[in-house]
C-alpha cells in the first residue's frame, strides 16, 4: 500500500542513451497504473528504476514520501513479476513462493498459512510440489504472481507479464489479474506494449514514446481526447483514420468532402491560427456508420466506393480507398514506424466500422455518415491535438 | 526419470552413432586399453628387471606386499591430504576469481588472461621457480623467513609448499570451469532474488550455488583426479624426501628407480582403481544432481 512519485526521473545509460526523460508521475495508493508504448520506448527501464534494478540518473523517486533513489531493491519492499517469470528452476512451486518469506525470516506456521492462502487464490494447490519445468506457461505465470503476492508488498511491478501466453489465456489472466489487484488493493504498475491490455486493465494509462511521456489519463481520456497524433494512433483498435485537410471558413476540406466544424472543435480551434491552415483529421473507425442506420440530422454523409468488406460478426469493417495528399506523409511515416502501425498511418485507405446488419458488399458504392463532432484535429507539423488543451 | 520406449528411428540413429564412434574407440583401445591391460598382467607377476630369470606368475602376492607396506600407506595418506586440501582451497579461490571475472565489465579480456597465466606455465618450470624461491640463502621467499630454516627439508612445511605450488598453478583452471557455470545462471533470477529481499550473499547461496552445482562437481572431479596423480611438483620440490612421496612418486621410484616392474605395475593399477572409484562416485552424484532432473 503506497503512493509512488516520480519527480523528473531520467535514465541515461553508460553509452549515452536517454532511455527515459524527466518522467513526472504520481501513482496513487491502490491505483492500477499502466505504462504502455511501442517496444524500446523506456517502459522496462522506468519500471526497473522504481524497483531499484536500475540506478536513477536524475530526478527523485519517492515511495510514501521517502526518497528511495539510493535504496537497494531488497530494501524497497516491492514485488515484481517478470516477463520470463524468473522462477527459480531448482525450487518447487512451494519453495519459489516461500523464498521471499524465508528471506524475511517469518516463522514456519505463518509461511505455510500464507502459501496456502496464495495457492488457494491462484488455484495452485495441486502443483505446489512440482518444479517450474513441469508446469504450463499459464501455471508458471500464476506462480510468479504467487511469489509476488505472498509478501504483501508496498507495490506490484509487472513487466509484460502476459506476453508469453497465447491469446485466449492472456484474456483470462487479464481478468484475473484485474480482480486480484482490486481485491488486494495493492498499488500496481503494469508494463505492456499491447494497447488492448492497457485499455482493459488500467485505472490510468501512461503512454510513452522514445523515453518521453506523451499523455497520462484514464482509458476514456486517451480514447476520446488523445493529446497528439501518436496517442491517437496508438490507442484504439482498429487504428484511427487520418486524413490531411485544410481549414476553410466553417469547414475542413478533405478527400472525403467538406466536413463542417462543430462548436466544440471551433472553440478549441479559435486560438489556433487563421483559416487556410493545414490540419490532420482523425476519425475513429467506430465513428463511421452506414447512412441507412443513421437518422441524426447533424451527421456528415459522403458517398464512396467500398473496396473490401470484412465481417467481424458483431460488426463489419469496410475499407475505402481515398486519395490522400502526399504532403502529410512524412510525419505519418515517422509515427507509423514507431507505433508499429505502418499499415494504417498515412495509408491511402480509410477503415469504417459499420453495423453488422449493413448489406454492403465489396465494389458497392454507398453512403457513409459520421458526426462531425467525433473527429479530432491535429497539427501536421508537431502532431499536437488542436482542439484539446489542458 | 523412467526409460522411455525408443522409436525405430531413434534406435537406428543410435546404431549409427556407435558406428561413427567406432574408429576412435578402436584407436583408444589400442593406445590406452593395451597398456592398462599390460600393467594389470604385470601386476600379477614377479618381475624385477635386476633378476629377470625370477619372473613368474604369483597371483595377488604383489598386492599383498604393496597393501601391507608402510611406504604405500604413507604415500597414500600424503596424496589424499594434498588432494583434499589443495582442491578445497582451489575451489574457494577459484570461485572468487570466477565471480570477479564474471562481474568485470571493463578489460574483461585482460583480466581473464592475467588470471590464466599460472595455468599456462609448464608445471616443472613453475615448480623450479618455487624451489629456488624457497632455497635458503638465495630464495626470495626463504629470505623472508628465519635464516636457519629450510622449509623444503621439513615435512609439514614441505607439504605446505607443495600444496601452495599446486593451488597457485591450478586455481585458474578451477576458476575457468566455474566461470562457465556462472555464465549459465540467468541474470534475471538474481534480479528477482534481490527484489524478493535477498542480499547478495543470500542469492549466491540460495540461487547461484544450487544452479552451478553441476559445474562445481565437474570442476571438483577433474581437479581431484588430477591432484591424486600429483607428480611433477613433488618431483622437483622434494623428490619424495621427508616422507612427502605421493603414490605416483612412489610408483615411479619402484618402477624406474627400482626396476621392479611387478610391484610398480601393482601400484599403477591401485592408483587407477582409486581414480576410477573417485570418478564413479562423482558420476553417481552428478547424474542425479542436475537442476530440473527428477531426483
Ligand atoms: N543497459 C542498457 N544500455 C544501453 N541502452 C539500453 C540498456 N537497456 C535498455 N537500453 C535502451 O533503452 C531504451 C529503452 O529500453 P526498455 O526500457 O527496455 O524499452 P521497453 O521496455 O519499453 O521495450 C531502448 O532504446 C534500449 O535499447
Ligand atoms: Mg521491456
Amino acid at each position: 500500500m503506497a503512493e509512488i512519485v516520480l519527480d523528473k526521473v531520467t535514465k541515461r545509460f553508460r553509452d549515452g542513451t536517454e532511455a527515459v526523460q524527466e518522467i513526472d508521475l504520481t501513482i496513487a495508493d491502490k491505483e492500477f497504473l499502466i505504462l504502455v508504448g511501442p517496444s524500446g520506448c523506456g517502459k522496462s527501464t522506468t519500471l526497473n528504476m522504481i524497483a531499484g534494478l536500475e540506478d536513477i540518473s536524475d530526478g527523485e523517486l519517492r515511495i510514501d514520501g521517502d526518497r528511495v533513489n539510493e535504496r537497494s531493491p531488497q530494501d524497497r519492499n516491492i514485488a515484481m513479476v517478470f516477463q520470463s517469470y524468473a522462477l527459480y528452476p531448482h525450487m518447487t512451486v512451494r519453495e519459489n513462493m516461500e523464498f521471499p518469506l524465508t528471506i524475511a525470516k517469518l516463522d514456519k506456521a505463518t509461511i505455510k498459512q500464507k502459501i496456502d492462502e496464495a495457492a488457494e487464490i491462484l488455484e495452485l494447490g495441486p502443483y505446489l510440489d512440482r518444479k517450474p519445468s513441469d508446469l504450463s506457461g499459464g501455471q508458471r505465470q500464476r506462480v510468479a504472481m504467487g511469489r509476488a503476492i505472498v509478501r504483501k508488498p508496498k507495490a506490484f511491478l509487472m513487466d509484460e507479464p502476459l506476453s508469453n501466453l497465447d491469446a485466449k489465456l492472456r484474456a483470462q489472466m487479464r481478468t484475473s489479474i484485474s480482480r486480484l489487484q482490486k481485491s488486494l488493493g495493492t498499488t500496481t504498475v503494469y508494463v505492456t506494449h499491447d494497447q488492448t491490455e492497457a485499455m482493459t486493465l488500467g485505472d490510468r494509462i501512461v503512454v510513452m514514446r522514445a523515453g518521453i511521456v506523451q499523455q497520462i489519463g484514464t482509458p476514456q481520456d486517451l480514447y476520446e481526447r488523445p493529446a497528439n497524433l501518436f496517442v491517437a494512433g496508438f490507442i484504439g483498435s482498429p487504428t484511427m483514420n487520418f486524413l490531411p485537410g485544410e481549414l476553410v471558413n466553417s469547414s475542413i476540406a478533405t478527400a472525403i468532402g467538406e466536413i463542417p466544424i462543430s462548436d466544440r472543435l471551433r472553440s478549441g480551434l479559435s486560438e489556433h491560427g487563421p483559416t487556410g491552415r493545414d490540419v490532420i483529421v482523425g476519425i475513429r473507425p467506430e465513428a463511421f456508420e452506414d447512412s441507412r442506420f443513421v437518422d441524426d440530422q447533424t451527421a456528415f454523409t459522403f458517398p464512396h466506393d467500398i473496396d473490401i468488406v470484412e465481417s467481424l460478426g458483431s460488426a463489419k469493417l469496410a475499407y475505402l480507398d481515398v486519395d490522400i495528399d502526399a504532403r502529410a506523409h512524412e510525419h505519418f511515416a515517422e509515427i507509423a514506424q514507431e507505433s508499429g502501425a505502418e499499415d494504417v498511418f498515412g495509408s491511402q485507405q480509410i477503415v469504417a466500422q459499420l453495423d453488422a446488419r449493413s448489406p454492403v458488399r465489396e465494389g458497392d458504392s454507398m453512403e457513409i455518415s459520421f458526426r462531425p463532432d467525433d473527429i479530432q484535429l491535429f497539427d501536421p507539423t508537431d502532431g499536437t491535438n488542436l482542439t484539446e488543451h489542458d | 526419470m523412467s526409460a522411455r520406449p525408443i522409436s525405430d528411428g531413434k534406435a537406428a540413429e543410435r546404431r549409427l552413432g556407435w558406428w561413427l564412434c567406432a574408429p576412435a574407440a578402436l584407436v583408444m583401445l589400442i593406445v590406452a586399453g593395451w597398456p592398462i591391460l599390460y600393467s594389470v598382467l604385470l601386476s600379477f607377476q614377479r618381475f624385477d628387471l635386476r633378476f629377470p630369470d625370477d619372473k613368474a606368475w604369483i597371483g595377488f602376492d604383489n598386492y599383498q606386499a604393496v597393501l601391507s607396506s608402510e611406504y604405500w600407506w604413507n604415500a597414500f595418506g600424503v596424496t589424499t591430504f594434498i588432494m583434499i586440501v589443495s582442491v578445497a582451497i582451489e575451489l574457494v579461490l577459484g570461485m572468487i576469481l570466477a565471480i570477479i571475472m564474471h562481474r568485470t565489465l571493463v578489460g574483461r579480456g585482460l583480466v581473464r588472461t592475467v588470471v590464466l597465466i599460472p595455468y599456462g606455465i609448464v608445471t616443472v618450470v613453475a615448480a623450479y621457480g618455487w624451489r629456488y624461491a624457497w632455497t635458503p640463502g638465495t630464495g626470495w621467499l626463504a629470505n623472508l623467513l628465519d635464516e636457519s630454516t629450510a622449509p623444503l627439508t621439513e615435512r609439514p612445511s614441505a607439504i605446505a609448499i607443495i600444496i601452495l605450488a599446486e593451488v597457485w598453478k591450478t586455481t585458474p583452471f578451477m576458476a575457468l570451469l566455474l566461470l562457465a557455470g556462472l555464465t549459465v545462471v540467468p541474470e534475471e533470477l538474481l534480479r528477482a532474488a534481490s527484489i524478493d529481499g535477498a542480499s547478495k550473499w543470500q542469492s549466491f547461496v540460495r540461487i547461484t550455488l544450487p544452479l552451478i552445482r553441476p559445474a562445481i562437481l565437474v570442476a571438483l572431479l577433474f581437479r581431484m583426479l588430477d591432484a591424486f596423480r600429483i607428480y611433477d611438483n613433488i618431483y622437483v620440490l622434494t623428490n619424495g624426501g621427508q616422507d612427502t612421496s605421493s603414490v605416483s612418486i612412489l610408483t615411479y621410484h619402484n618402477l624406474i628407480g627400482g626396476l621392479n616392474l611387478g610391484i610398480g605395475s601393482t601400484m599403477s593399477v591401485l592408483i587407477f582403481l582409486t581414480v576410477a572409484l573417485i570418478a564413479f562416485i562423482f558420476i553417481k552424484v552428478l547424474g542425479t544432481s542436475t537442476p530440473g532432473s527428477d531426483k
